[in-house]
């Protein structure tokens, strides 16, 4: 069960564990039309001195988004989403990939709208910051 | 070198209509993992009042993107694309962009600033649809690394 029944002040929201493959940054850049080769290529992420290929941050804030849809189990909900990229998520060239975790607090609740703070994190390092949502959660489903 | 900030408050002419296509949205959201059935199921999306699919959260990148370009690639402005990082990335929606949307953008310069050897640029990517009722407002804040 992914989407509170109710939604409170303070109420954490159950966090959400998304896996990045190079294939899905491959896929990412096709869909999106960001071709940057810091997302593909080792060779160019490395002599811009980066680790090696890091997922595109727009990628990053697709999978909190999806877990803000996720939690409000409607498509349509979000009424403003805002994130600041703090940390690269680096993505190593095999099957395991790297893994993103977004979990959610309820800041406040008024007039059937719901402002929350999102922590979005990979290997333990926090790779956002100031990621704010204010969701329409008034029409709440409660299946 | 430091951007101009005299370009603060410029807005770049609109961009051509966008015709959002139902292809475009599932393929994206495919490339995200998003399974709402809304995405790719124009009877879900009707269920939820909409004439076609929607799209999620973050799509209108995909169109604000491209109109951002006109700033980027702005001689006069002359940023060093190889030097940009994104650093803040919002979106503020009216309503869902949906299949069918053929939408304009108009992008502004919201701020240039300098802090620790780089510059800051904001813009705002207003998004509009044929009837020019406003659907969602992207602001992206590029840094562009000095040379240290």
């Amino acid at each position: 069960m992914s989407q509170p029944e109710t939604w409170a002040e303070g109420q954490q929201l159950p966090a959400q564990t998304y896996r990045v493959t190079r294939a899905d940054l491959v896929r990412y850049a096709g869909a999106s039309g960001d071709f940057n080769p810091i997302h593909w290529s080792d060779r160019i992420a490395r002599s811009v001195g980066l680790p090696g290929v890091i997922a595109h941050g727009m990628y990053t804030m697709a999978l909190a988004g999806r877990a803000l849809t996720t939690w409000t189990g409607r498509p349509d909900a979000v009424i403003e989403y805002g994130v600041r990229f703090t940390k690269p998520v680096v993505v190593p060239d095999d099957d395991t990939g790297a893994e993103v975790v977004v979990a959610g607090v309820v800041r406040s609740v008024v007039d059937g709208e719901a402002q929350v703070e999102l922590t979005v994190t990979s290997g333990g390092e926090k790779v956002l910051a100031q990621a704010r949502a204010r969701l329409r959660v008034g029409t709440n489903p409660a299946s | 070198m430091a951007l101009d900030p005299s370009y603060v408050g410029r807005t770049y002419p609109p961009t051509p209509p966008y015709r959002v296509g139902r292809e475009k949205i599932r393929e994206f959201a495919e490339a995200i993992g998003a399974a709402d059935a809304a995405y790719t199921d124009p009877d879900a999306a009707s269920a939820l009042g909409y004439p076609d699919v929607v799209a999620p959260p973050t799509f209108p990148i995909v169109i604000s993107l491209a109109a951002g370009r006109a700033v980027i690639d702005d001689p006069a402005l002359g940023i060093d694309y190889a030097r940009v990082v994104h650093g803040d990335q919002r979106f503020v929606y009216t309503r869902p962009i949906v299949a069918g949307d053929e939408l304009t953008c108009v992008c502004t310069v919201e701020e240039i600033m300098s802090r620790g050897g780089h510059d800051f640029l904001t813009t705002r990517v207003d998004v509009s649809d044929a009837s020019g009722a406003p659907v969602v407002s992207v602001w992206t804040r590029l840094v562009v690394r000095g040379d240290a």
